[in-house]
């Protein structure tokens, strides 16, 4: 064995990489196949499916959860917004400002992964509640409008899936703000750049690659998310794309047409993402 | 050693005595950030202390430690289903981390054709959503005719982690010094011997942040979970069924004391580094 693959040195890269490869081709690539096949079919559960090449469909899905679509895209777009600036002053006060404490304060960011998200989703409709004991009280002293409600509203969902994705976003801006040289902020002080331009013009863009890969991080996960909408909204005017995926799939076990709206999800991300990299021109894909 | 120099950069700025009161901004936002992370798991820690009555764990009614002291009795459901996350996360770990490790070892040390192949079937499962990649893993099954149980979450936890593991442990090999290796077999060690005593410490750390990260991305998994479990419930997928008929504090409890064992592990982790620091030598090799 040793001495064979000595003389096939060019194989060794390959057997490294066959298994984690197999794996993949297996359950990510063969699965989405298997999916734009179910969806370019028609039939029940019942009486079976067969493969017409029914391409309608997209148009279809389209035109019937179009509200839900664009809700989701919104709530993305919104989201990231919110985390980056959340986050970005965030990031970099730990960064610059951080000290003796970075470390700690790092830690405290990621504290939240340390309990389930479930959990704390849930933990964020307890705090929201109509009667809870925020609005409850607000409401009590009068400050609040006893009709007042934040839970089964988009503020919510919102607000939930900020909460959510805010520590993926504050990472990757850290590490990029922490790389930057500070004596190329000092240099363009010196130069007579207020503080303003010299963060604008040195520190900002020195941060592009954290801003980029923090918002994928944010954006990708929240369009596809159904969980907030779900716990925190529940209501027609709160339920996203994956509502729908998850309703389609799990309950009306409509295969066809929830491949085609995950296809479609996906596909649109994708372009999306190029795009992006594109705007931010030399951004690596790879995160 | 970067972080050495931009600590001892910035403070020059960050401790020069100011009236602005503008300075206190950054860290007084900073800390109601963190406030904001931390509120949901205060909630969370508060009411497991809650001496409720009736279903619903939402208004406070009194101080007990009965949840703690029958944690283990009174939810045998939710103990199973905690039970099964943590077979699925321990697996699905040693699994991924073991695969992605080799396809990380292939893409950093091996010139071969089809990188770029095999770097978007890494990045792929990063960018697409988790609906997404549980829907699709459902109509594998589905179609394959494959009964879902605790073997199928495994596989796709197995899947969207050995992307997440190549990230990880390429990012460690980036700036890996081969000098080490050549002086290893210019010493008389063979292959095998240099990966062993040689190479495989060194990218160690690499290897065991990625298989903490692939953990913390398994055991918190909901959406992929819900879709490709069958008969075996995770503890996500418990708590989310008990939320619909309300969260007894049980699940409060579980979630306090996950959350106190992961603070003292990352405490132990820290004293075990710091000592290492101090114990080593200036000539160690990885400096």
């Amino acid at each position: 064995m040793a001495g064979w693959l000595r003389r096939h040195r060019g194989l060794v890269p390959y057997l490294f990489l066959l298994p984690g490869g197999a794996w993949l081709i297996l359950f990510f690539v063969l699965p989405m196949l298997i999916m734009a096949s179910v969806a370019l079919q028609e039939g029940t559960l019942g009486t079976g499916y067969q493969l017409t090449f029914n391409f309608g469909i997209f148009p279809e899905v389209l035109g019937r959860y179009d509200a839900q679509f664009i809700r989701s895209l919104v709530y993305a777009l919104i989201v990231t917004a919110l985390t980056l600036a959340i986050g970005y002053p965030m990031a970099y006060t730990i960064a610059f400002r951080g000290g003796r404490y970075k470390n700690v304060l790092l830690l405290l960011v990621i504290l939240p992964f340390f309990t389930s998200f479930i959990i704390r989703t849930i933990s964020w409709k307890f705090i929201l509640a109509d009667q809870g004991f925020v609005l409850g009280t607000l409401k009590e002293i009068g400050i609040l409008d006893e009709g007042f409600r934040l839970l089964a509203t988009p503020v919510a969902v919102i607000s939930g899936i900020t909460y959510n994705y805010l520590p993926f976003v504050v990472l990757p801006l850290y590490v990029a703000l922490e790389k930057i040289d500070y004596r190329l902020v000092e240099a363009a002080t010196d130069l007579y750049a207020s503080r303003a331009q010299a963060f604008l013009r040195v520190t900002l863009p020195l941060s592009m690659s954290g801003v980029f890969a923090g918002s994928l991080l944010a954006f990708i996960p929240a369009a596809g998310d159904y969980i907030n909408a779900e716990l925190l909204g529940g209501t027609r005017e709160t339920t996203m794309i994956g509502n729908v995926v998850q309703t389609l799939y799990l309950t009306n076990n409509d295969y066809p047409q929830a491949s085609a709206i995950s296809l479609i999800l996906m596909a649109g991300l994708i372009l999306g993402v190029i795009a992006y990299q594109r705007i931010l021109r030399g951004q690596e894909l790879t995160v | 050693m970067t972080t050495d120099t931009a600590t001892s950069a910035s403070p020059a700025v960050a401790r020069r005595p100011r009236r602005d009161p503008a300075a206190a901004i950054l860290p007084a936002f900073t800390g109601l950030v963190v406030l904001f992370l931390l509120l949901p798991i205060i909630v969370m820690i508060v009411f497991g202390f809650n001496d409720l009555r009736g279903r619903f764990n939402f208004t406070w009614q009194g101080f007990t430690l009965e949840h703690y002291a029958n944690i283990f009795t009174s939810q045998p459901r939710m103990n199973d289903a905690l039970l099964n996350s943590i077979i699925v996360a321990v697996v699905s770990t040693l699994v991924a981390t073991a695969l992605g490790t080799l396809i990380g070892l292939a893409l950093s040390r091996y010139e071969f054709r089809g990188r770029g192949p095999l770097n978007l079937l890494i990045f792929l499962p990063i960018a697409t959503p988790e609906v997404v990649l549980g829907a699709s893993l459902l109509a594998l099954f589905v179609s394959a005719g494959v009964a879902r149980d605790i073997t199928t979450i495994v596989i796709a936890h197995v899947m969207f982690n050995i992307s997440y593991v190549v990230v990880t442990v390429r990012a460690r090999l980036v700036g890996f010094n081969r000098n080490v290796e050549e002086a290893a077999a210019d010493l008389g060690a063979d292959e095998w011997t240099t990966f062993w005593k040689v190479t495989f410490p060194l990218i160690f750390p690499g290897i065991l942040a990625a298989a903490m990260l692939a953990f913390a991305f398994s055991i918190d998994d909901f959406v992929i979970t819900q879709f490709t479990a069958g008969i075996d419930q995770t503890f996500p997928l418990w708590v989310y069924g008990a939320s619909r008929i309300g969260v007894p504090p049980e699940v409060n409890v579980m979630g306090t004391i996950i959350f106190g064992l992961a603070i003292l592990g990352i405490v132990a982790w820290s004293l075990l580094q710091r000592r290492d620091h101090l114990t080593a030598t200036p000539t160690r090799m990885d400096r």
